[in-house]
């Protein structure tokens, strides 16, 4: 009996094993004069921003707009997004664009692209890979995006009041979080501003509240403003904040700096929360159906190449904005 | 004088016999290293014992760390069950706690993302949630105690799939409850100035020694952990009892997830708990406890669950630069494990003995 409900039981699993297993949909290149591409997403159901992004891209790269997209989840499995690029170089796809989980392991299949004569485009995500494997990377200028942010901060501190900062970094390495410091600590050199300390928040809520709690023991009411890399860690220090009685955000609150601008944290925007939220944006369909349309009619594509991305305010963010926005 | 000279070799021999006694004492180890956290936050961070009331709540660095430990805290009496009973560790406790609070976070919430009404009564929704956890730990506690799987591949099942069940349950997306009710287990019930996660992690502490001193289950726990075949021979149903501690840390780490949620005031499936198992396996360790099952000690346990968060806090109260955070970290619970070995103890108790068989020689 016991042997039985094994048996069944690992019939189960294996049934299961084989149906997550779903073959590439699509069909063979060059079908009916369009343009075949093969995006290998590395979670396409991960995040709101991950949604919204897998959507534009399958959007811009529609039938009607003369693509043909095959679209392969990996579900945050770096090595089966691997062997996914492999498998559109099999079916000799015409582009490969690619959101890595990953950021090692992509010498060998690169170059087999390379050698098969089909472009890579990396999307979003960076990879320790030479750049003559890949035409091209589009994603987020992080930097740009922390001086949106340190331009707000400079008109809020030109006051007279000191700006005093404490800094919740992202995960270390990350892209987002190497853009977003640098450009926060160029300006803190430059404006002469305070860094009362940093600390990695790991992008998480919690992390972000436990040490800005510290910081609360700490620093107390001399801290003046939060420059949190994401909307999630912003959340966590907003929360440490109230919990301590002190203001968060409005116009002589702790100025709170946040990134990405989820719906959520737009909201939290317009209740004046949050001071100032810059946009990571999501949208990468149009910018990358437009690189591939240059290098269809013989161009070249700079090596990097950015999407526009903007900021919101709490002064001037409404209601509007918000719900007119896909995420 | 001669009686003095008695009394003074009696007094020293008891000394070590204390001495000796107090060594051999599991406890002894994980309040030592406590203290040595202590002892060093006095020297480095000024203001550490500090206690002010700001926002009708007793802040400071102290109950920060009994704060923060909760959730920890909680997961470590659950494991230091399981350990006892089953002689293995069970790791999903993380992905537990995302299971419990995503149905909480299903119950409040209805199917909006961000609201501050409750779809239904508040109680409800909490007692759901711990009934999630007692699922998931049925679940576990089933492969282990019928099927005699090991507890660490069994709880790989939830450990791998339960974030993404709890995804499905909210809907793949993050949950803001903003009802201000829902911060009263994880923040504060107004009113009342000691923050509720500490009352929680207390209260549970204080409950689960009951149980296990007051009644049976303790003994039961201990000898079914010591040796499961003879204590089926003498008539307990060990399948029973490590059944039952599985549920049991079901139940503790759901009531963990609805703690963590509701101090941040949302349900992130992705976060909630993230690698919290490996810090209660270690507190478990740091306790005293023998991983292998058998005695156990909660008291232990649970010193060995705030060392850990007072290691953090203290690391970001000296701000310690992000890069090395966790160098530092390890390098501290390195030199714990390798102190708490049995060959580096045995190295101590024969440097001990030389010291006090001296002393003895000399006295007499």
């Amino acid at each position: 009996m016991k042997k039985l409900f094994v048996l069944l039981l690992v019939a189960i699993v294996t049934l299961g094993l084989v149906a997550c297993e779903s073959p590439t949909t699509g069909t063979p290149s060059k079908s009916g004069g369009l343009i075949t591409v093969g995006f290998a997403q590395c979670k396409a159901d991960e995040s709101d921003w991950r949604k919204a992004n897998t959507n534009s891209v399958q959007q811009a790269l529609s039938k009607e707009n003369g693509f043909d997209l095959i679209l392969a989840d990996s579900n945050n499995d770096a090595a089966k997004q691997v062997s996914d690029v492999q498998g559109f170089i099999d079916q000799e796809v015409d582009y490969i664009i690619i959101a890595a989980v990953n950021v090692d392991g992509w010498d060998t299949v690169l170059k087999n692209a390379k050698d098969a004569g089909i472009p890579v485009i990396l999307m979003d995500r960076t990879i320790n890979a030479s750049d003559e494997l890949y035409e091209c990377w589009l994603g987020s200028d992080f930097y740009g995006e922390g001086v949106k942010a340190t331009e707000w901060m400079k008109k809020r501190f030109s006051g007279g009041t000191p700006a005093n900062i404490v800094h919740l970094q992202g995960q270390l390495g990350a892209s987002a979080q190497v853009g977003r410091t640098e450009a926060l600590e160029d300006a803190i050199t430059a404006n002469g501003w305070t860094l009362l300390a940093q600390q990695t928040g790991d992008w998480s809520t919690d992390t972000a509240k436990e040490i800005m709690s510290s910081w609360i023991q700490q620093f107390g009411s001399d801290i003046t403003c939060v420059y949190a890399e994401n909307d999630n860690m912003a959340d966590g220090a907003i929360q440490a904040l109230e919990e301590a009685g002190m203001k968060a955000g409005g116009d002589d609150g702790v100025a709170i700096i946040s990134f990405d601008a989820n719906r959520a944290y737009l909201q939290m925007t317009l209740e004046g929360k949050i001071n100032c939220n810059v946009e990571c944006n999501p949208l990468h369909g149009p910018k990358v159906a437009e690189i591939i349309k240059t290098m269809e009619s013989g161009g070249k594509p700079s090596k990097t190449e950015t999407v526009e991305e903007s900021a919101f305010f709490y002064d001037t963010i409404t209601q509007e904005i918000i719900d007119a926005r896909q995420y | 004088m001669s009686d003095l000279k008695g009394n003074n070799k009696l007094s020293k021999s008891t000394f070590i016999s204390f001495a000796k006694s107090l060594a051999s004492n599991r406890l002894t180890f994980s309040v030592v290293v406590l203290l040595i956290v202590v002892v060093q936050n006095i020297i480095t961070t000024p203001g550490f014992f500090k206690i002010t009331i700001a926002n009708g709540l007793i802040s400071g660095y102290i109950p920060n760390i009994l704060d923060e430990a909760s959730e920890l805290v909680i997961v470590t009496l659950g494991m230091t069950l399981v350990t006892a009973a089953s002689g293995g560790q069970d790791i999903s406790a993380g992905a537990i706690m995302a299971v419990a609070a995503s149905f909480c976070g299903l119950m409040l919430n209805g199917s909006e993302y961000r609201t501050d009404v409750f779809h239904s009564p508040y109680l409800l929704a909490l007692l759901v949630g711990l009934l999630g956890g007692a699922l998931c730990g049925a679940f576990n506690g089933f492969l282990v105690s019928k099927l005699r799987m090991p507890p660490m591949l069994t709880s790989l099942i939830l450990f791998t799939a339960g974030r993404s069940i709890a995804k499905q349950i909210t809907h793949g997306q993050t949950i803001y409850i903003m009802n201000p009710v829902y911060k009263w287990l994880g923040v504060q019930i107004p009113g009342v100035p000691i923050r509720t996660t500490i009352i929680v992690s207390t209260v549970t502490v204080i409950f689960i020694t009951l149980l296990t001193r007051l009644t049976s289950l303790g003994l039961y726990i201990q000898s079914v952990g010591i040796n499961d075949a003879s204590s089926r021979l003498v008539g307990l149903k060990s399948s029973v009892i490590k059944f039952l501690t599985f549920v049991l840390y079901g139940v503790l780490a759901g009531l963990a997830g609805l703690v963590g949620s509701s101090s941040v005031g949302s349900v992130n499936s992705g976060e909630l708990g993230l690698g919290i198992e490996m810090d209660a396996i270690l507190a478990v360790a740091l306790g005293g406890n023998n991983l292998g099952g058998g005695k156990f000690s909660i008291a232990g346990s649970i010193i060995g669950a705030y060392t850990i968060q007072a290691i953090t806090t203290t690391l970001y109260a000296m701000n310690v630069r992000a890069d090395q955070l966790n160098v530092f970290k390890a390098l501290i619970i390195i030199v714990i494990i390798v102190a708490s070995s049995d060959v580096f103890k045995t190295k101590i108790k024969h440097f001990t003995q030389k010291i006090f068989s001296k002393n003895v020689s000399v006295g007499g």
